[in-house]
């Protein structure tokens, strides 16, 4: 898949205020299109194959970390496209995928997400 | 699971049933210290499915609803699970003493002790300000006061203001299941004068399938609220995190922080305050981590608090006369530490540049609770001291246990200047391992950082610069500095000197889940890998320092603060403050006798 619109973390918000966060005018014009985002798989709460949570910095600090309370606000979370290969939490990433946005439950976990990537693909940098 | 099989327990079964012993597990565990009048959930767990005609529980020798005053639920088959329990909510005791709860299925038999205590009627203090460094230990203390206060003659110049009280004592911090706590059944302790587990809040932990089904037992929020009272909590932590949630929360699992919006809110608590707003949002607006489409910012509105989200907007609140209910929400996140928030401007301090520091918003409760007539207990929490104690940042721990220094410093002086009836308590919910061995000098030869460190003699005095106003050197690289080690530790790269462009992140999970240091650290001038002392493999992998089992220290001044000495159980906190404000009040013969005199 050869995707040339790499969007970063920055480049996804226009702002992130206590009372929410507003996406930026490329981001909203890439919703449903492929892009390239770089950044750090959080280690998942329970094993998941399909499933991750990308972020901007490594997720290391979270001694109860038993739930998504303490992962920052500004998380993407992917959806893969196929089983992924275990990854190192402390090497940043590529993912590629179908960029999604708005207030989303997974069926299957309860989990809510805001901004999405999915039938995503990983790659090491 | 207690530490101890109760002695009654075994006793009963080993001497009347000679039978394998599973028995009944009662709650309030055995040696629970009621306050009485205080409301508790009564469980007892029967270990297999029972005959209703054989459950008999008695109080003291009588039924226990001639004690309590009400029936218990028996549910045949808990949680669907071939188990049945007895569950009483909302049960209390309104006359001090001693009771032996004992219950049986016919086949077993279990007994329990509770002590229920009155306090005196007279109430000493107008308010209560509980301070709480988390994580706060003894070498915070010192290294606090060795940046802030400054040493000449061998003598500090000064007292910090949190060691300068009359009173003191050293707090054990254990739970109902370990010998080491977490921030939450730490606060838990505190806040209820029970004892409880790791992740627990307001509840005893029990065998409840629902993290929101465990026993509850009253918080002083409850408390000093049905008395009309003002409460507050304010932090620098998300405001849902253990410490401020122990105010209000009942459940097993402290990251339960959906529910404790709501418990905040049910709680009709005054004043809140801290960073963690996305659990306020609905899920429909960008940023919330809610699962529903509750709007608990507008629900707050609508229940008449002012919103602040930032320091501006909190302080503007809280000086307009009107203002009895405040809700600050200044971070998505923590709200930054002093370090950041003062001097670096690392951290969030870009995304949100005008956020309060733990000491303003302290004085903008003051302000706002001492709106109410009745008096008002405020929790004021320094909760980095802790989460930079976990990332091993000494520099960013230190900073931010002088800003609590500070804050307590002007809790003493608005104490003074409005009536001195107020009782001030300063702790710690548990401690870290954390020690101040002696200074890094970069002028020693060489590039080994481990050889410029000195000891003993070699240690002598760092220098950093004098301390501006609130007691902070403004500048933390110095050429020679504290040396404020770990004991507990994952494998790291210890730099031996500062984190300039943000907090450390010691450690990272690689793709075979084993914890290995950082290597953002590694190409640091002197830096040296530290080979952990922790696991770091599996559930127990550890990614940060620990918290300790020692004892933590309490000082204490103002009008009840003569019963902190000696050796204390964190859960005798609660009883002090309960003992100040008269929440139990018994008119007692001693009270009657004082009158006579």
């Amino acid at each position: 898949m050869s995707v040339d619109t790499l969007l970063t973390f920055d480049s996804l918000y226009k702002s992130v205020g206590v009372l929410g966060i507003q996406y930026s005018e490329q981001a909203k014009a890439l919703k449903g299109k492929d892009v390239r985002l770089r950044g750090y798989m959080a280690p998942p709460l329970k094993p998941e194959s399909k499933f991750f949570v990308l972020t901007r910095e490594p997720v290391a600090v979270c001694p109860f970390c038993a739930s998504d309370a303490q992962w920052p606000v500004d998380i993407v979370v992917i959806y893969l496209r196929d089983t992924l290969a275990p990854v190192d939490f402390s090497r940043r990433i590529e993912v590629v995928g179908t960029l999604e946005m708005g207030s989303w439950t997974d069926p299957k976990t309860g989990f809510v997400s805001q901004v999405r990537m999915v039938n995503a693909k990983v790659s090491r940098l | 699971m207690l530490f101890k099989p109760s002695f009654l327990t075994l006793a009963v079964c080993a001497a009347v049933l000679s039978v394998p012993c599973a028995a009944q597990t009662i709650f309030p565990l055995t040696r629970a210290d009621i306050l009485a009048g205080s409301h508790f959930d009564f469980k007892v767990e029967f270990a297999s499915v029972v005959d209703a005609a054989q459950v008999k529980v008695t109080i003291n020798g009588q039924d226990y609803t001639k004690v309590l005053g009400k029936s218990a639920e028996l549910i045949a088959r808990e949680d669907g699970k071939e188990v049945s329990s007895l569950m009483l909510h909302d049960a209390s005791i309104s006359k001090p003493g001693q009771y032996t709860v004992t219950a049986t299925d016919g086949k077993t038999s279990t007994s329990v002790i509770w002590s229920v205590y009155g306090t005196t009627a007279k109430r000493v203090a107008k308010n209560v300000i509980l301070f709480i460094g988390d994580g706060f230990s003894i070498g915070h203390r010192t290294a606090a006061r060795i940046l802030s206060k400054g040493i000449e003659g061998g003598k500090y110049t000064a007292k910090l203001a949190l060691d300068d009280m009359p009173y003191m004592a050293l707090l054990s911090t254990q739970g109902t299941d370990s010998i080491i706590t977490d921030s939450a059944n730490a606060a838990h302790a505190y806040t209820t004068g029970h004892k409880s587990c790791v992740n627990a809040l307001g509840v005893y932990c029990s065998r409840a399938a629902s993290t929101l089904d465990h026993p509850k037992v009253e918080t002083i929020t409850e408390i000093a609220k049905r008395r009309g009272m003002a409460v507050g909590t304010v932090t620098n932590s998300e405001i849902e995190d253990a410490t401020p949630a122990a105010m209000v929360a009942h459940t097993r699992r402290r990251s339960d922080y959906n529910d404790i919006v709501k418990m905040f809110y049910d709680s009709k608590i005054d004043v809140m305050m801290g960073g963690g707003s996305p659990n306020f949002l609905p899920k429909s607006t960008p940023g919330s981590k809610r699962s529903d489409d509750v709007d608990y910012i507008e629900r707050f509105k609508q229940a008449d608090y002012k919103i602040a989200i930032t320091k501006s907007e909190m302080l503007a609140a809280a000086d307009d006369a009107k203002t009895t209910k405040l809700l600050g929400l200044y971070n998505t996140g923590n709200v930054d530490g002093a370090l950041d928030l003062k001097f670096l401007k690392k951290g969030s301090v870009s995304r949100f540049p005008d956020q309060p520091d733990v000491p303003e918003e302290m004085r903008a409760a003051l302000q706002v609770l001492s709106r109410n007539k009745n008096g008002f207990v405020l929790m004021v929490e320094s909760a980095r001291i802790d989460k930079y104690s976990h990332s091993m940042d000494a520099e960013r721990a230190i900073y931010d246990t002088i800003m609590f220094d500070s804050a307590v410093r002007q809790a003493k002086e608005w104490a003074k200047a409005h009536g001195d009836n107020t009782l001030i308590l300063v702790t710690a919910d548990h401690g870290h391992a954390v020690s101040v061995i002696g200074t890094v000098n970069d002028d020693e030869p060489g590039t080994e950082m481990r050889n410029k460190v000195g000891t003993y003699a070699e240690a002598g005095f760092p220098n950093y610069p004098a301390p501006d106003a609130e007691g902070y050197p403004n500048k933390v690289d110095v050429s020679r500095r504290l040396r404020l080690t770990f004991g507990a530790y994952p494998d790291y790269y210890d730099t031996f000197r500062p984190f300039m462009d943000g907090e450390f992140v010691p450690t990272l999970r690689n793709a075979d889940g084993v914890m290995v240091a950082n290597e953002k650290y590694k190409n640091i001038p002197g830096a040296v890998l530290r080979e952990g002392n922790l696991p770091n493999k599996g559930a127990r992998g550890a990614n940060s320092g620990v918290h300790s089992g020692d004892d933590v220290v309490l000082t204490a001044m103002g009008p009840g603060a003569d019963k902190v000495h000696g050796q204390m159980e964190n859960t005798d906190l609660f009883r002090v403050m309960a003992e100040a404000l008269a929440l139990a009040p018994q008119a007692k013969v001693a009270d009657a006798k004082v009158q006579k005199k």
